[in-house]
């Protein structure tokens, strides 16, 4: 999130779309219906499904699964089109005055810049237009330059019409118009709207690109930075922010930092491609603060290696993994059942092993037969979970999942029973970025221990063979600082300090006058000591620090994330001494935003951040140089331009965001017939990975969550299977009609992957649809079942059904939208 | 069991009826806003936990809704109705449960001294010690509350958590809800919280939004916010809930009479006592056994 869950009730328009938040976030959703309750908030929700947050919304449209850009695209061309955008706000902190090169161009489904061989983008043909008398680039103040992002942007969303929404999305043209008018009520300095969303935007083949459309449509009515605003991403798990925040994906290190690839070999060639150079030095440049990646990298590996690391072996650098082709999950999948793997230096054996822990790829990955077929290929399997999960017994999954018979499958599998959340201390970092520690309720059953301890007994074993009888790239095990009071189990408060930082040697202030050596040094921070912020982070190995973000989360004071002061003086929930939020205990990002040319608040009842006349005053903590006066930096620090992208040169699928249809596609595209999917997405070849087509399967099927359900876990809880004891399917009345289907009946719905069996849930929540002047069903089924859990609430693994299809950015898979039929169930086997 | 210190203002089947020299207690009500309720369910979960009921057997049939109706283990159930109006579809929820009414018709129905009581605070609840399982309590509840258990023999029902209001806390149902579209305090601040709910419902459009608080049953301790208040059968609620005609007959002039009857019967006893003596035990009438 950019904000947080309780700034929700700041706002004056609510957006929930890509996401079900009443269901799915039931304890955040509240600041929703309290501003609702306090401020009359509207509750906007656009969803394929009537789902329980719809149910309290005041404003509802059902749209067909996957076709979000067209609608948000819509809402930025009326935008436009009525005026009613923040005008002084797009021209203060957006890039909309920026004049893009003319290579630029966007004909027929195809931005300029593209490569069909390789199926990807040159972007440099994307690029902002150089100007060398000012050592920056060209811009229009105006917005009237015929290749400025505005006009662009413009020309872009042109075609959207209301009427190309209805047509793409099914959406009604009044009620996609009256959604439009609601949302845009926000674009001035008066009014403040957020956006929400989930893996309803995620898990597409274009689900990059729906967010960069919210983005696109946030910053064009002047929303991000605002209190009561923002771009706010909901995030599925109680701990999946800090999973990300910690390198929790192959292609980041913790921090966002990148992982180094195999072509830098040195920290030298690392620094000089990751670190950007300022790209706007003019008024409201860029403060660029990406340039401080040597500082937050050395810190980094300090805290991996220690002493070992120094300024003569680069800090260890060489030590670290080097990627060298993608890691993701459907690539590392693949390659597992395929056995071998294309890697920058040729052909190598696909794994043999996997430690899976607190992740169960069984049930969660697409196309569940392929990660079946996967896991079976093992030579040997570590599950750590507080289950028998589907992935421990993927062995003798049902004969449905088509795996291989039970005898000929060699791979060995290891449960190593694992404590759950509420059995150990640790911290939580939640969607707002809030770092809050908890404490053990209860103690781990039978022989279970937690995470750190396994993680550290393995460690520790290796540490002992390599010290024994040596092994590959030893420096890399041996050298790694393990400094904990107690090795075996490291106590996480320990690790949380390490995390946070601290002084290895004595800091002192830069000296004023690098030549008066009488000058006397002003100690910052003595050796040992924690340190209080990332600005206290040095580059010369004489800092620490396992999480640039992280730093002041647990500095001398102790450990903040503890903090439960809940007193909030300006009223508008930021808590600041509530926990530690990062980045620097800010609750809003880019709060530079908040206020307008001369540093006062766009609304002066909701205040980010203010300039006295001297420095930035809160109520928030500045997002920018506290002593900078207005207008010497651009809102948006961590980006070399230091302005909002309406048009951002950097994705793998182009800089505007474009309807694609999904890579399973009901329709042609409307817009592009010839290019009518993410043309930047990747499919796989494998004799598992089989795409189907609408003549085949006519019908678009969408899978989520369930309000009683926490993913594939709950379903080994009593209390919790009788509220939802098994899968169904939810049906349109009047197809469920057609195919003679009744309430409570069996039906199958089946994809080319596969098929699933169900009761089916006949409503009225889903509509027929009209898409491209053609009747179309859509369908859907909750993911929570498996083959096993408590005995009588056993059901069909939703992936069952799902394709092998991702983002073109991120490749998350698309579980959002694939095409299916259905068809009146089988008769259950008596038991 | 009677909650020790709350004192108790009507009892079935008892002459104690209005005790005057009660100490006054301000009535407690829960506030249930159907127009922020989403149909989470935590409530019934808290429930079940508080009050120690057992995992109910279910299956999934086509619905949301945990169970068709309250059960003698299931006291508290979001109902699921999907309604459509001229502005488009709802999807209703209501927390269905006891009502705690005033005038409670399950008390006046209930023929077993002390089986059903009022607390002073309002609060209806069930005292097991005292229930005969009849059922006839069902027959008296106007919002068909009650449950038979098979496995207590007794009658079974909400209780408001009398158990934690009593020690100052909230019913469990009101400290899971995480929207807080249920509140807990004085009838009198949760009408006023209502009202208020029920104007902005009002001028956002829904003209017949109203504070379900029916005058036939005495008002209710449960005050529930319906957005379409003039079609509280679409949330499962009776339109103009009153106390069956039977069981009001029954108390207001079946029961004193039945009184006067059972105090005829003892003068008969204790005549017949004083001209005929002691009764002989016979032996061809052996005890009876529990079964």
């Amino acid at each position: 999130m950019t904000n947080g869950w309780v700034d929700i009730k700041n706002a004056d328009v609510i957006l929930a779309m890509g996401g079900n938040p009443a269901e799915n976030h039931p304890c955040g959703f509240k600041w929703a219906i309290e501003a609702k309750k306090t401020r009359n908030a509207k509750l906007v929700v656009v969803d394929p499904r009537f789902t329980r947050t719809a149910a309290v919304a005041d404003v509802y449209a059902q749209l067909r699964p996957g076709s979000d850009i067209a609608f948000l695209n819509g809402i930025i061309r009326y935008a436009i089109e009525t005026k009613r955008f923040h005008e002084d706000y797009v021209k203060l902190f957006t890039n909309a005055p920026y004049i893009i090169n003319e290579k630029f161009a966007f004909d027929d489904g195809l931005f300029s810049g593209w490569d069909d061989t390789s199926k990807s983008y040159d972007k440099s043909a994307w690029a902002y237009q150089p100007n060398p008398t000012t050592n920056s680039y060209d811009v229009d103040p105006t917005l009237q330059h015929p290749r400025c992002v505005f006009q662009l942007l413009k020309k872009h969303v042109d075609r959207y019409t209301p009427e190309m929404v209805e047509r793409i999305t099914g959406t009604p043209k009044e009620t996609f118009l009256n959604v439009a008018k609601v949302v845009t009520s926000t674009g001035n300095a008066e009014r403040v709207g957020t956006i929400t969303y989930a893996l309803g935007w995620t898990q597409h083949s274009v689900g990059v690109q729906m967010i960069r459309a919210a983005a696109t449509l946030q910053l064009l009515l002047g929303n991000v930075g605002r209190p009561g605003g923002g771009v706010n991403a909901l995030r599925g798990h109680s701990n999946i922010q800090g999973c990300t925040d910690m390198g929790g994906t192959f292609e980041i290190l913790s921090g966002y930092l990148a992982t180094p690839r195999s072509e830098l070999p040195d920290l030298d060639t690392y620094l000089q491609k990751v670190t950007p150079t300022t790209l706007n030095s003019q008024a409201w440049a860029s403060m660029n603060y990406w340039q401080n990646y040597p500082k937050l990298m050395v810190s980094l590996l300090k805290s991996i290696y220690g002493k070992a690391a120094t300024k003569e072996n680069d800090f260890g650098y060489s030590w670290l993994p080097k990627t060298d082709g993608n890691y993701s999950w459907m690539y590392l999948f693949d390659e597992m059942y395929r056995g071998s793997s294309n890697r920058a230096g040729g052909v190598e054996p696909g794994p043999e092993g996997l430690v899976t822990a607190g992740m169960n790829p069984a049930s969660i990955g697409p196309n569940a037969p392929k990660m079946v077929a996967a896991l079976s290929k093992l030579k040997w399997l570590v599950v750590v979970e507080n289950y028998e999960i589907e992935t421990a017994t993927f062995w003798k999954a049902p004969a449905e999942y088509g795996g291989a018979p039970v005898a000929e499958i060699q791979t060995e599998v290891f449960q190593l029973p694992a404590s759950g959340f509420a059995e150990k201390d640790g911290s939580f970092t939640n969607s707002a970025r809030w770092v809050q520690w908890k404490w053990k309720a209860v103690d781990a059953p039978g022989q279970s221990k937690t995470d750190q301890e396994i993680i550290a007994r393995i460690f520790l074993a290796v540490r002992d063979l390599y010290q024994k009888e040596g092994g590959a790239l030893p420096e890399a095990v041996l050298n790694v600082a393990w400094n904990y009071t107690n090795p075996a189990s490291p106590d996480l408060g320990e690790v949380l300090r390490e995390i946070n930082g601290k002084a290895l040697e004595d800091l002192f202030e830069p000296p004023k006058d690098p030549k008066d050596l009488k000058e006397p040094k002003k100690l910052i921070k003595a050796a040992g000591q924690q340190l209080d912020s990332f600005g206290q982070l040095r580059a010369d190995g004489s800092t620490s620090c396992g999480n640039w973000l992280y730093t002041g989360c647990y500095t001398e004071a102790g450990n903040n994330t503890q903090r439960r002061n809940n007193a909030d003086p300006s009223g508008l929930g930021m808590f600041h001494q509530w926990t530690f939020s990062w980045p620097a205990n800010r609750r809003v990002m880019y709060n530079r935003a908040s206020a307008d040319a001369a540093g006062k608040a766009w609304d002066p009842t909701r205040p980010g951040i203010q300039w006295n006349g001297e420095k930035w005053g809160g109520p928030d903590v500045p997002d920018i140089a506290p002593d900078s006066p207005p207008g010497k930096f651009g809102a948006f620090i961590m980006l070399p331009e230091g302005s909002g992208r309406l048009f951002a040169p950097v994705l793998a699928d182009g800089p505007f965001a474009e309807h694609y249809e999904s890579v399973e596609a009901a329709i042609q595209n409307p817009l592009h017939p010839k290019v009518t999917s993410n043309p930047a997405s990747r499919r796989f070849s494998t004799k598992f990975d089989k795409y189907g087509t609408a003549a085949e399967y006519p019908i678009v099927c969408t899978t989520y969550r369930l309000t009683e359900m926490y993913h594939y876990w709950t379903k080994n809880t009593g209390r919790l299977n009788q509220l939802q004891p098994g899968f169904f399917i939810e049906l349109p009345e009047q197809l469920a009609k057609e195919n003679g289907i009744a309430n409570g009946e069996q039906v199958r719905v089946i994809s080319a992957r596969g098929e699933v069996q169900g009761v089916a849930m006949v409503t009225k929540r889903l509509g027929p649809m009209v898409v491209d002047g053609k009747p179309l069903w859509h369908i859907g089924f909750p993911i929570h079942w498996g083959y096993t859990g408590e005995e009588g609430h056993l059901g069909p693994l939703a992936n069952m059904l799902t394709p092998s299809a991702m983002d073109a950015n991120t490749w998350t898979p698309e579980f959002k939208t694939f095409l299916v039929r259905l068809e009146k169930g089988r008769p259950l086997k008596s038991t | 069991m009677p909650i020790q210190g709350l004192e108790v203002l009507q009892s079935s089947a008892s002459l104690r009826g209005q005790n005057t020299g009660l100490r006054v207690l301000a009535k407690v009500s829960k506030y249930i806003d159907t127009s922020t309720c989403i149909g989470c369910k935590a409530c019934e979960v808290a429930c079940q936990e508080w009050n120690d009921l057992p995992v109910v057997p279910t299956q999934q049939v086509g619905t949301y809704q945990t169970l068709p109706t309250l059960q003698a283990d299931f006291w508290n159930l979001i109902r699921f109705n999907e309604q459509e109006f001229e502005g488009g579809l709802a999807w209703l929820m209501r927390k269905d449960q006891c009502m705690h009414c005033a005038d409670p018709g399950c008390l006046a129905a209930c023929p077993a001294p002390g089986a059903i009581v009022q607390y002073a605070n309002g609060i209806v609840d069930v005292n097991a010690e005292n229930c005969i399982g009849c059922g006839l309590c069902e027959t008296g509840c106007p919002f068909d509350v009650p449950r038979f258990s098979a496995k207590t023999g007794k009658m079974s029902k909400c209780t408001l958590c009398v158990d934690r209001v009593d020690s100052g806390l909230e019913p469990a149902c009101i400290k899971a809800c995480p929207t807080g579209c249920l509140h807990f305090g004085t009838k009198e601040d949760m009408v006023e919280l209502g009202h208020a709910r029920v104007k902005q419902l009002q001028a956002n459009g829904f003209a017949n939004a109203m504070l379900y608080d029916p005058p036939g049953v005495g008002g209710t301790g449960v005050v529930t916010v319906l957005a379409h208040g003039d079609k509280p059968e679409l949330y499962g609620l009776p339109k103009d809930p009153r106390v069956p005609l039977s069981v009001t007959f029954s108390k207001r002039i079946l029961k004193p009479l039945g009184i006067f009857a059972i105090g005829a019967t003892l003068v008969g006893l204790f005549t017949h006592y004083v001209r005929t003596g002691p009764k002989k035990p016979h032996d061809d009438n052996p005890p009876r056994t529990g079964g």
